[in-house]
């Protein structure tokens, strides 16, 4: 990555392709359609537009779901999804694509399902991967246009670096509680994702939804801005995102909107990079590596911490949570409830250093935060439950909830 | 010169839940001053150990970003500027 940006590849337009290599419309298509047919915008070469083209959607959470339904329902030929999860019942509060009766199956089938019941003519592509370096080329080469619908940074960079090697339009959304943004990148000469951003956040620093919470109906709005920008491109129609940030505030109802500008200064995108590494993640879900890794206190899952409570190991328990979830779950073992900034913030008081402390919160993140300030501060004998309350409650008490 | 700063949710925890800040400053980088000088939590979000404006946290003026500005952070304000905060987020998926 050493040229200027200035000899960025330039991106394939769908809305250039000759009308003579666009499908027909048959009969059935020109009644389903019919209130698309008689815009000016759409009209019949508009809807054999939307016929021959194909999105690939990374990512059928909360931003995919509405967006993948409104694609398949307005026509949108061919779609692919790139997805591995599972459905949980946590995620039904805003995934609309999925429902009670796809619990514990996967996301692209159940998504499927859903897409062929509104639209039996859409192909629809499924990639059962995690989007990677070694992949990503491959899987976005046949689309017209990228949706990135993912909740992390790496696959955010993998997805806009790719787009831009290969000249694909990505229309991008995210969300965090209560805000969204949405633009278009790599579009017609605009800029892209690393334009707005440059390099990703440190990891810890910004909370993910998991932890930080969403409300269900943001990504609803956020997703359909992206479907309505994808389709948009397809027809070659309107004024798109690109070259603006809309910024949306559910809880004051408020819609904003920034210039995003070219970086003249920015290297050029020219091959696909290690986007862990970019990222700075860490993997510790494999317990044993992450016992390498001289963090100063001990990430330890929850079946060796039942272990070590069952011989006899007192540490003091801390629920580091916010007092709203203390009221949707909590174990009698926790002695003190403080919040992770608080802890980080002002430590554990008159709390000795030398006293074994256990940390805990929802799922190990916030906990492990704390653990690193009182290891700062001084404490000696420091654990982080890995998992958290959520871990700890599907292992040992099925009569208590998870959140 | 008062002008006022939008908080992103993301960082309202360290300015006691307030979406909107009001705060002196002649220029971008005095109001910015003010604003961590004022809610100290919100100073290592913005800035790296050399006190630069991180890279990953975008400050506009009205809707310009100011790292598109000819005079950058030292642009000067006038009373009533908007500065926004804009720090990358990534949720969507899960």
């Amino acid at each position: 990555m050493t040229s200027p940006q200035t000899e960025r590849t330039p991106s394939i337009d769908p809305a250039t392709r000759s009308v003579d290599s666009l499908p027909e419309l048959d009969h059935g298509d020109i009644a389903r359609y019919s209130r698309h047919l008689i815009l000016d915008e759409v009209g019949l070469e508009g809807q054999r537009r939307l016929k021959g083209a194909s999105v690939l959607c990374v990512g059928t959470g909360g931003l995919g779901s509405p967006l993948l339904l409104y694609l398949a329902a307005a026509g949108v030929g061919r779609i692919g999804i790139v997805d591995f999860d599972i459905v949980d019942e946590s995620n039904l509060q805003r995934q609309v694509i999925h429902g009670a009766s796809t619990v514990g199956k996967p996301k692209l089938d159940s998504a499927r399902a859903r897409i062929l019941d509104i639209n039996p003519k859409c192909r629809v592509d499924l990639y059962p991967v995690a989007l990677k370096a070694d992949n990503a080329l491959d899987i976005i080469a046949p689309y017209d246009v990228v949706v990135d619908g993912t909740d992390n940074f790496p696959t955010r960079y993998l997805v806009n670096d790719a787009c831009c090697i290969l000249g694909k339009p990505n229309v991008y959304g995210s969300i965090f509680k209560f805000e969204g943004q949405a633009s278009v990148f790599n579009y017609r000469g605009g800029p892209n994702y690393r334009d707005l951003y440059p390099e990703p956040p440190p990891p810890g620093l910004v909370p993910s939804c998991a932890e930080g919470g969403v409300l269900g109906i943001l990504p609803g709005v956020i997703g359909c801005i992206q479907a309505t920008e994808t389709i948009k491109i397809l027809l070659g129609k309107g004024t798109t995102l690109s070259g603006r940030l809309l910024l949306y505030d559910a809880l004051n109802l408020k819609f904003r909107e920034l210039k995003l500008r070219v970086d003249p200064t920015a290297p050029a995108i020219t091959e696909l990079i290690d986007y862990e590494q970019f990222c700075g993640v860490v993997d510790i879900s494999e317990g044993a590596e992450a016992d390498v890794v001289d963090e100063g206190f001990a990430r330890q899952d929850v079946q060796t911490v039942h272990d070590r409570l069952a011989q006899g190991w007192k540490p003091l328990w801390v629920d580091v949570r916010k007092p709203h979830e203390w009221d949707i779950v909590k174990l009698e073992q926790a002695e003190i409830f403080k919040p992770h900034a608080e802890v980080i913030a002002d430590g554990l008081g008159d709390v000795p250093l030398d006293r074994p402390i256990l940390l805990q919160c929802k799922s190990g993140g916030r906990s492990a935060k704390a653990a690193a300030a009182l290891v700062a501060a001084g404490f000696s004998d420091v654990t982080n439950l890995e998992g958290g309350i959520n871990g700890w409650v599907k292992a040992f008490r099925a009569d208590l909830p998870t959140y | 010169m008062q002008v006022s700063v939008h908080i992103p949710t993301a960082l309202r925890a360290f300015t006691g839940r307030q979406a909107r800040v009001e705060v002196e400053g002649e220029t971008v980088e005095a109001a910015l001053t003010a604003l961590t000088t004022t809610h100290s939590g919100l100073h290592k979000h913005l800035r790296d150990s050399e006190g630069r404006l991180r890279s990953f946290v975008n400050v506009y003026l009205g809707d310009e970003d100011i790292r598109f500005l000819p005079e950058g952070a030292q642009t000067p304000l006038a009373a009533g500027a908007e500065l926004t905060i804009v720090p990358s987020i990534a949720g969507g998926r899960s």
